[in-house]
């Protein structure tokens, strides 16, 4: 491998970091009150409401189903249309973000899920609102179980990443793609492979370890 | 004496997939400020729902429930909020949240009706002080053990500064030495505080150690209620002497034999009864089973006798209990 490589598997790392990053961050953003909607209103819980549980779940659930690469292609007006440009890092954000909000939103769903309907009983009997149980009993006792599901969301980001590179988003994936499949530089693609690897072992250790530490049970 | 609970005709039916289950039919009861109040039967028997419509975590089918001459079905959600700080409850499995430390389990209570942070912090320091635990106020609940994770819900209980706390089978996780404790406790908070006690359990010793009046429930329904002493010294319905009585595993002896159940209350307990029998009559029976119990202090007992064979003597046998002021019943085997 030749400098020039090396600078741009450097530059690569930086850009899929940020990438994951910033499409983490801003799926959370969104998917984190969504998937709390969905828990609340869904049948028995604090809030139930079949209309807004069934219109939230679908547009989840249709969102879900569709194939990453084929909402990144969709999703090319709308990115124009927000950032300006469909290609870069910046504009991979965009696709990202809009993949990552249902699995997000799910997995934040199924934490809250977990918490013992006794605590809410108990918040309940207290006389505490709907919302204030939610945000004072109940993401606080689930926050172990979201963490492992943020480790589990930002490797999936991370894997969906490497995916942009088709449509001229930057990243690692970019480089296995253009160096190591057009040019057949097998040792390009294992290199960037093995980073990818790497980061989401070390992106999932993190949540694992975080999870634990805050897991007082 | 004021009158803090009414419960007027309150049913209670679940519909699910279609098929009712009646879970509480037809109950009327009074609970008076300052007493320990039990409500106890069997599991399944529908007192937690009972309970649970005390503070309305279930709505009524049927009938008022009625909190300081308040219909609490007709209060508002917000309404409703603000009269659960005075309705306390405490669980069978602690409900602590398991992510916050005891103090600030404790200070729940007080956030929720908006207390500012530094008179919150004294208030739950406070409670800590009288469940005995104001030591353990930066620990995790995960730390603690049965009692003491209850003593936590106690004191998060007694925060609020409630009329009433509700204890729904609070002592069932727990073995019969820190039950003990608990009781103990929850006896000292009643006298002190004067704060009304209800208590779900199924077990007999719960009621028998601390409370003043009883509510017996089988099936869904009333079958008795009444003060402990009373209940206990001469229950009236089946239910109750199911809870009562042990059961009777014997058979007479003979075909022609028959066994008797005298009950004697805490004012009899003292006299000899059976050599009294023996002496003046000069009939002998045969004690099959005896057992006394201390309910508020005071002893009451019951025997199973098997009688002699011959009818004459019999009747002499149970003339004589019956003068002397006990209760006698006949009993079958496995009763």
């Amino acid at each position: 491998m030749n400098d020039f490589i090396i600078d741009a598997i450097q530059k690569g790392i930086l850009e899929t970091l940020q990438m994951t990053f910033f499409a983490s961050l801003f799926s959370y953003i969104v998917g984190l009150p969504l998937g709390v909607l969905l828990y609340a209103t869904s049948k028995g819980r604090l809030l139930e409401n079949r209309a807004v549980n069934f219109v939230v779940g679908l547009i989840v659930n249709i969102m879900r189903s569709l194939p990453f690469l084929i909402l990144l292609v969709l999703l090319i007006p709308f990115t124009r249309l927000v950032v300006g440009t469909s290609i870069g890092t910046k504009a991979t954000i965009v696709p990202l973000t809009v993949g990552a909000i249902p699995i997000v939103a799910r997995m934040v769903e199924s934490s809250l899920c977990e918490v013992q309907p006794g605590i809410i009983e108990a918040a309940k009997s207290m006389g505490a609102s709907p919302l204030y149980t939610i945000i004072h009993f109940i993401i606080p006792e689930a926050v172990p179980s979201l963490l492992q599901g943020a480790a589990i969301n930002i490797a999936t980001v991370l894997g969906y990443s490497a995916m942009a590179g088709v449509i001229g988003g930057g990243g690692l994936g970019a480089i296995a793609l253009q160096y190591g499949y057009y040019r057949y530089q097998k040792d390009v693609l294992w290199t960037t492979v093995a980073l990818l690897v790497a980061m989401v072992m070390v992106i999932q250790e993190v949540g694992t370890i975080l999870a634990k530490a805050k897991r007082k049970v | 004496m004021t009158k803090i609970y009414e419960l007027k005709n309150v049913s209670k039916t679940y519909r699910n997939d279609g098929k009712e289950f009646e879970a509480l039919k037809n109950i009327s009861l009074d609970v008076e400020e300052g007493e320990i109040f039990g409500i106890i039967g069997m599991s399944g028997a529908g007192k937690s729902t009972l309970v649970r419509t005390l503070n309305r975590l279930e709505d009524v089918t049927s009938g008022t429930v009625k909190f300081y001459d308040k219909d609490l079905a007709e209060l508002s959600p917000g309404e409703l909020r603000l009269v659960r700080h005075s309705i306390s409850m405490i669980f069978q499995s602690f409900n602590l949240l398991n992510q916050r430390t005891v103090l600030s389990n404790v200070e729940q209570p007080l956030r929720i009706a908006g207390v500012p942070g530094r008179k919150r912090r004294e208030t739950a320091m406070e409670m800590l002080k009288i469940v005995g635990l104001e030591e353990k106020w930066n620990v995790f609940p995960a730390r603690l053990s049965g009692g003491q994770k209850q003593r936590v819900a106690i004191a998060r209980a007694l925060a609020a500064n409630p009329n009433v706390l509700l204890c729904d089978e609070a002592t069932s996780a727990l073995d019969p030495k820190i039950t003990g404790e608990i009781l103990e406790l929850l006896k000292k908070i009643n006298v002190e505080r004067n704060l009304t006690i209800i208590i779900i359990t199924h077990e007999m010793s719960v009621v028998e150690k601390i409370c003043d009046k009883v509510a017996i429930i089988d099936n869904g329904e009333l079958a008795e209620v009444g003060g402990v002493k009373e209940v206990f010294s001469n229950p009236k319905s089946a239910a109750a002497k199911k809870l009562v009585f042990p059961s009777n595993p014997f058979a007479p002896s003979s075909e022609g034999g028959k066994l008797i159940r005298i009950v004697f209350d805490g004012t009899k307990s003292s006299e000899p009864f059976i050599a009294n029998l023996v002496e003046k009559t000069g009939k002998k029976v045969n004690i099959l089973s005896a057992n006394t119990r201390s309910v508020g202090g005071i002893g009451y007992g019951q025997m199973i006798l098997e009688l002699p064979n011959d009818i004459r003597d019999q009747e002499i046998v149970i003339d004589f209990f019956e003068a002397s002021g006990l209760s006698v019943s006949e009993v079958d085997i496995n009763e």
